[in-house]
C-alpha cells in the first residue's frame, strides 16, 4: 500500500505533533459520531428486547418495514440498470451534450430532498401537476402512492452507481473489449463476458451504497408519500412518528434497525474494497 | 536497441491524439435515448417545474416571497450555518484525511467506517443519534435541542464525509519525493506542508467544501427531531418549503426551492470547473 | 488471404492520421508496418481489424469487401501492445474465448486450447490468471488467443513494445519461427527498424500518414526510395553531397584517390568503432569500422586519411534533398 511506504519514509521526529493530531481527530469523531451512535443502541435496548418486540408485532410497523425494503430494492434495480448503462455511454461514447449530462447527473446529490419531493408533486401531483391529472385519469396514481415514493428514492440515490462505475470503466480501458470484438463477440457478449466482470466491484459498491441510501431516504419520501398509516409509510417515517408521539422506545428500536443496516452496508464496502485494490 | 537511427528526433511516445469516445451506434444511441427520457421524466422536468412555478408569480412575486420576514430568516440561518460548517469541514476534513493517510495506529480501520456512517445513516436517524448525546437526556448534561447550535451540529454531522473523502485519495497519491526534495532543500515540515502539499490539495478541498455546503443548505431530515423548527429561530429553508407544501402553497414553496436549486447548480458548475482544471494540470 | 487497401484516409479532429493510403499485403507473408510514432501505422492496422473506421477508401480481406464490417465479423486475430488480457479469466479461458463465442463443442475447445498452449509454451500455466504471468508470457497467451479462432489474418500492434529488450529479442525470433510453422498472413506494427528487418518478409514504411516505400528488407536497406526511408532504416552520414551508410565508407592512409580528411574523434561502442573524420572542406563524416580494421590501419586522432565509398556498395547513394521526397 502506498501510504505505508510514505509513513516508513517520514522522519521519526515530531512524534508529539503526530499524537496531537491523532488525538484531535479521534476525539472529534468520538463526540460527533461514535458516542451518539452507541447511545442509540443503548437506548434501543434500554428495556431489553421489549421495544423490539413491540415494534415487530405492530402490523403498521412491519408493513412499513416491508414497504421500505420493496421500495429500496426496486429503486436499486432501476438505478443499477440505468447507472451502468449511462456510465458505459459516458465513458465509451461521444455525443453532443455529454459534458452537461455528466454534470447534471450529480445534481440529485446536492438537491434538498424536500425540493425533490416538491418537484415531483409539481409534475405528477394528481390535482394540479403537469402530467398528474392525465395519468390519474388513466388510472396511474403516482403522488401519495408507492410509484411516487419509488421515484423520489430513485432520484436521491441516482448518482451513486454512476459515481462508482465511471472511474472503474475508465481505469479498465477499452482494450479488453476490443480484443473480445476482434475475437468475434458481439456487443452484448462483450458486455456480459468482459465488461461486466471487470467492473463487478464498482457495481457492487454502487449497489450497496444505493441500498443504504434508499432504505434510509426520509425527506423526499415524506413529501410524496402522504404518510398514510399502514399504506404509504416507510421505516424512517415510523421513527419520526413514534418519537413525536412520545414512544421513544419504538423510535429508538426502529432507528437502531435502520442504523444497523446502514453500518452493515458501510462495513461490507470497506471490507470488499481493499480486496479489489490488492 | 543496438541500432542507431539518425532521423531527426520525433517527440517520444505516440502522437496519436488520445482516443476520444466512439460515435454512437444504433444500439447505444437507442440506449442514450431511453436514458435521457427517464432522466428527463425523473429529474429534469420536475426541476423545471419548480422553476416554472416560481416564475409564475413574476419577479416581484418571487422577490416578495423570498424576502418575507420569516423566509428571509430561514435563508439567512441556512446559508450562514452552512458556510460556518463548511469552514469547520475544510479544517477538520483535511486534518482527518491527513491522519487517515499518513498516520498508522490500531483502530484506524474503525475510524474509516465512522467517517462513512453519516453518509449511509438515514437522516431521521442521524437526528435521533445526535439527540441522544446532545438532547434532553444527554449523559453530558448539555441540552442543545431546539437551538441554533443544534442546526450547526446536524449540518456538521451529515457533511462529515465530503471533505475527508475528496481529499483522502489525492493525499494518498501525492508523490513523497516532492516532499523529500523540499526537505532536502531545507524546508521545515510546516513550510513543506504549506508550499508543497497544500497547493495540490486545494482543488480537492474546494470540491469537498462545495459538496458539503450544498448538502448542508438542503438538509432536512436530521433537523426534524433536533432543532424544533421554531420559526425565526431554528427553522431552515427545507422545513420552510415543506410547510408551504403542507399549507397548500406550492408557489411560495417553489420560490424558496429555486433559491436552493440555484445553490445546487452553482455547486455543480463549480465542481465541473475544478475537475477540468485538475485534468488540465494532469 | 491477401489484404487490399485502396485510398484509405482517416482524420482525428484536425490531425490527419492516414492520407489516401493504398497498399496490397500478400497472402501467407509476414509484413511489417514500420515508421515513427504517430505516423499512422497503428491506425492502419486498426482499420484493417475494424477497430477503427476509415473516413474514405476501401478495405478488402481475402477478396471480400470488409470496409463496413464490424470487427467481430472479420475473422481477424488482433494482438495488442499491452496484451489486453481478460483479467478475470484464466489463461485457458482467455485462449478459449473466441471458440466459446463460436459455440464450438467442449471437446473441440479443450483439444484446440491444449494445442495452442503447447505451441506458445504455456502448457503448464493454463489455470493461472493473466496477472500471474510475466509480460512475455502474457503476450504469448494473447497470441494463442488470437490464433485460436483460425483467423484469416493475424494483426499485431507493437506486440513487443511493452517488453524489456531481452524478452523482446526472444519473442521476435519465436514469432519468426511460429510464422514459418503456421503460415497465416501476418501484419505487425513496429517503430523499431531492427525488429522489422530481422523478422519481416516485407516491410511497409509509413510516415506522416503516407506509404513511403514497400519492399523486402534488403531492398529497403540497400535501395531506399528516398532520404526518409534511408535514414529511418539505418545510420546515415554525408560525404560531399552524397548520403551513405557509415559502414559503406572505407578509410585509407596510403594516398590514392578519395576525399582527404583528418580523424577528429574515435569512439568505441561495443563491437564497433565510430570514427569521425573532418574533410579538407570542413565536413564532418562518420565511418564505422571493426576493432580489427582500426588496428590494421594503425590510425588514431590526428591521422590524415582518405575517404571513399566501398566498391561493392549496393546503395544508389541518394543526393540529400532539402525536404523529404514526396511519397507515391
Amino acid at each position: 500500500m502506498a501510504d505505508s511506504s510514505i509513513a516508513a519514509r517520514t522522519p521519526v521526529g515530531r512524534r508529539p505533533a503526530r499524537h496531537v493530531l491523532r488525538a484531535v481527530v479521534v476525539a472529534y469523531l468520538f463526540f460527533l459520531v461514535a458516542w451518539p451512535l452507541y447511545l442509540v443502541g443503548r437506548n434501543a435496548f434500554a428495556d431489553g428486547l421489549a421495544s423490539f418486540r413491540a415494534i415487530l408485532t405492530d402490523p403498521d410497523v412491519t408493513h412499513a418495514l416491508q414497504l421500505t425494503v420493496v421500495i429500496a430494492v426496486v429503486a436499486v434495480v432501476i438505478n443499477t440498470v440505468f447507472g451502468v448503462g449511462i456510465s458505459m455511454l459516458l465513458v465509451r461514447y461521444d455525443f453532443p451534450g455529454k459534458r452537461a449530462l455528466n454534470a447534471l447527473l450529480d445534481m440529485p446529490l446536492s438537491v434538498s430532498p424536500i425540493v425533490v419531493g416538491l418537484a415531483l408533486i409539481l409534475v405528477y401531483g394528481g390535482r394540479d401537476g403537469w402530467f398528474g391529472p392525465t395519468l390519474e385519469a388513466a388510472g396511474f396514481q403516482i403522488i401519495f402512492a408507492v410509484p411516487g415514493m419509488v421515484m423520489a428514492t430513485v432520484f436521491v440515490a441516482l448518482p451513486l452507481v454512476i459515481r462508482e462505475v465511471v472511474p472503474v470503466l475508465q481505469e479498465v480501458g477499452d482494450e479488453q473489449e476490443q480484443a473480445a470484438r476482434s475475437l468475434g463477440a458481439n456487443a452484448w457478449q462483450t458486455f456480459r463476458r468482459i465488461t461486466l466482470p471487470s467492473i463487478k466491484w464498482g457495481v457492487i459498491y454502487g449497489v450497496v451504497l444505493s441500498l443504504a441510501r434508499s432504505l434510509g431516504e426520509f425527506g423526499a419520501v415524506k413529501v410524496v408519500s402522504g404518510n398514510v398509516l399502514g399504506d404509504t409509510r416507510t421505516a424512517t417515517l415510523v421513527v419520526e412518528e413514534k418519537y413525536l408521539n412520545f414512544d421513544k422506545g419504538g423510535a429508538y428500536a426502529t432507528a437502531f434497525l435502520l442504523a444497523l443496516v446502514a453500518v452493515a452496508c458501510i462495513i461490507v464496502v470497506s471490507v470488499l474494497r481493499p480486496k479489489e485494490e490488492r | 536497441m543496438t541500432s542507431t537511427t539518425l532521423v531527426p528526433d520525433r517527440p517520444a511516445g505516440d502522437r496519436r491524439p488520445a482516443r476520444a469516445g466512439l460515435p454512437l451506434t444504433r444500439v447505444s444511441g437507442l440506449g442514450l435515448g431511453v436514458a435521457m427520457v427517464w432522466f428527463s421524466l425523473l429529474v429534469l422536468i420536475p426541476l423545471a417545474a419548480v422553476v416554472a412555478t416560481a416564475a409564475e408569480g413574476g419577479w416581484a412575486g418571487f422577490w416578495r416571497t423570498v424576502t418575507n420576514e420569516q423566509t428571509a430568516a430561514t435563508l439567512r440561518l441556512t446559508v450562514g450555518t452552512a458556510l460556518l460548517v463548511t469552514l469547520v469541514n475544510v479544517v477538520m476534513g483535511t486534518l482527518i484525511a491527513w491522519v487517515l493517510v499518513r498516520d498508522h495506529f490500531v483502530g484506524k480501520r474503525a475510524l474509516e467506517v465512522l467517517i462513512d456512517v453519516p453518509f449511509a445513516l438515514p437522516t431521521i436517524v442521524a437526528g435521533l443519534v445526535l439527540l441522544s448525546l446532545y438532547g434532553p437526556d444527554s449523559p453530558l448534561g448539555v441540552n442543545i435541542a431546539n437551538t441554533r447550535i443544534a442546526v450547526f451540529l446536524a449540518f456538521l454531522f451529515v457533511t462529515l464525509p465530503f471533505v475527508v473523502r475528496t481529499v483522502q485519495p489525492v493525499l494518498a497519491e501525492l508523490d513523497p519525493e516532492a516532499e523529500e526534495a523540499a526537505a532536502s532543500l531545507g524546508a521545515s515540515r510546516l513550510v513543506t506542508f504549506r508550499r508543497i502539499i497544500l497547493p495540490s490539495l486545494i482543488p480537492a478541498i474546494a470540491a469537498g467544501a462545495a459538496l458539503s455546503f450544498a448538502r448542508a443548505v438542503g438538509e432536512y431530515g436530521s433537523l426534524v427531531l433536533l432543532s424544533g423548527n421554531l420559526p425565526m429561530r431554528t427553522e431552515v429553508a427545507s422545513v420552510r418549503i415543506l410547510s408551504s407544501v403542507e399549507n397548500d402553497n406550492p408557489d411560495s414553496a417553489a420560490a424558496v426551492a429555486v433559491v436552493l436549486l440555484a445553490v445546487s447548480l452553482a455547486v455543480i458548475v463549480f465542481l465541473d470547473v475544478i475537475q477540468r482544471r485538475v485534468v488540465r494540470r494532469g | 488471404m491477401s489484404i487490399e487497401i485502396s485510398h484509405v484516409g482517416k482524420r482525428f479532429a484536425d490531425f490527419v492520421a492516414l492520407d489516401d493510403v493504398s497498399l496490397s499485403i500478400k497472402a501467407g507473408r509476414l509484413t511489417a508496418l514500420l515508421g515513427p510514432s504517430g505516423g499512422g501505422k497503428s491506425t492502419l492496422l486498426r482499420i484493417i481489424a475494424g477497430l477503427e473506421r476509415a473516413d474514405t477508401g476501401r478495405v478488402e480481406i481475402d477478396g471480400v469487401d470488409a470496409t463496413r464490417l464490424p470487427p467481430q465479423q472479420r475473422n481477424v486475430g488482433f494482438v495488442f501492445q499491452h496484451y489486453a488480457a481478460f483479467k478475470h479469466l484464466s489463461v485457458r479461458r482467455n485462449v478459449a474465448f473466441g471458440l466459446e463465442i463460436r459455440k464450438r463443442s467442449k471437446e473441440e475447445i479443450r483439444r484446440r486450447v491444449d494445442e495452442l498452449l503447447a505451441l506458445v509454451h504455456l502448457g503448464q500455466f493454463g489455470d493461472r490468471l493473466p496477472t500471474q504471468l510475466s509480460g512475455g508470457q502474457r503476450q504469448r497467451m494473447a497470441l494463442a488467443r488470437a490464433l485460436a479462432v483460425e483467423p484469416t489474418v493475424l494483426l499485431l500492434d507493437e506486440p513487443f513494445g511493452a517488453l524489456d529488450a531481452k524478452v523482446r529479442k526472444e519473442l521476435r525470433d519465436w514469432l519468426r519461427r511460429l510464422h514459418d510453422e503456421v503460415h497465416v498472413t501476418t501484419v505487425f506494427v513496429t517503430h523499431d527498424q531492427e525488429e522489422a528487418l530481422e523478422v519481416a518478409d516485407e516491410i511497409v514504411v509509413i510516415n506522416d500518414g503516407r506509404v513511403e516505400q514497400v519492399g523486402a528488407p534488403d531492398d529497403l536497406y540497400d535501395r531506399p526510395a528516398n532520404e526518409f526511408v534511408m535514414r529511418f532504416l539505418g545510420p546515415v552520414t554525408q560525404l560531399g553531397d552524397q548520403l551513405v551508410r557509415p559502414h559503406d565508407l572505407q578509410l585509407t592512409t596510403d594516398g590514392g584517390d578519395g576525399v582527404p580528411g583528418r580523424i577528429t574523434r574515435v569512439t568505441r561502442i561495443g563491437f564497433e568503432i565510430r570514427v569521425e573524420v573532418t574533410t579538407a572542406d570542413g565536413q564532418p563524416v562518420t565511418v564505422t569500422l571493426t576493432r580489427n580494421e582500426l588496428l590494421a590501419l594503425g590510425i588514431g586522432i590526428g591521422t590524415d586519411v582518405r575517404l571513399r565509398i566501398a566498391p561493392n556498395t549496393p546503395t544508389p547513394t541518394l543526393p540529400p534533398t532539402p525536404t523529404l521526397a514526396p511519397a507515391h
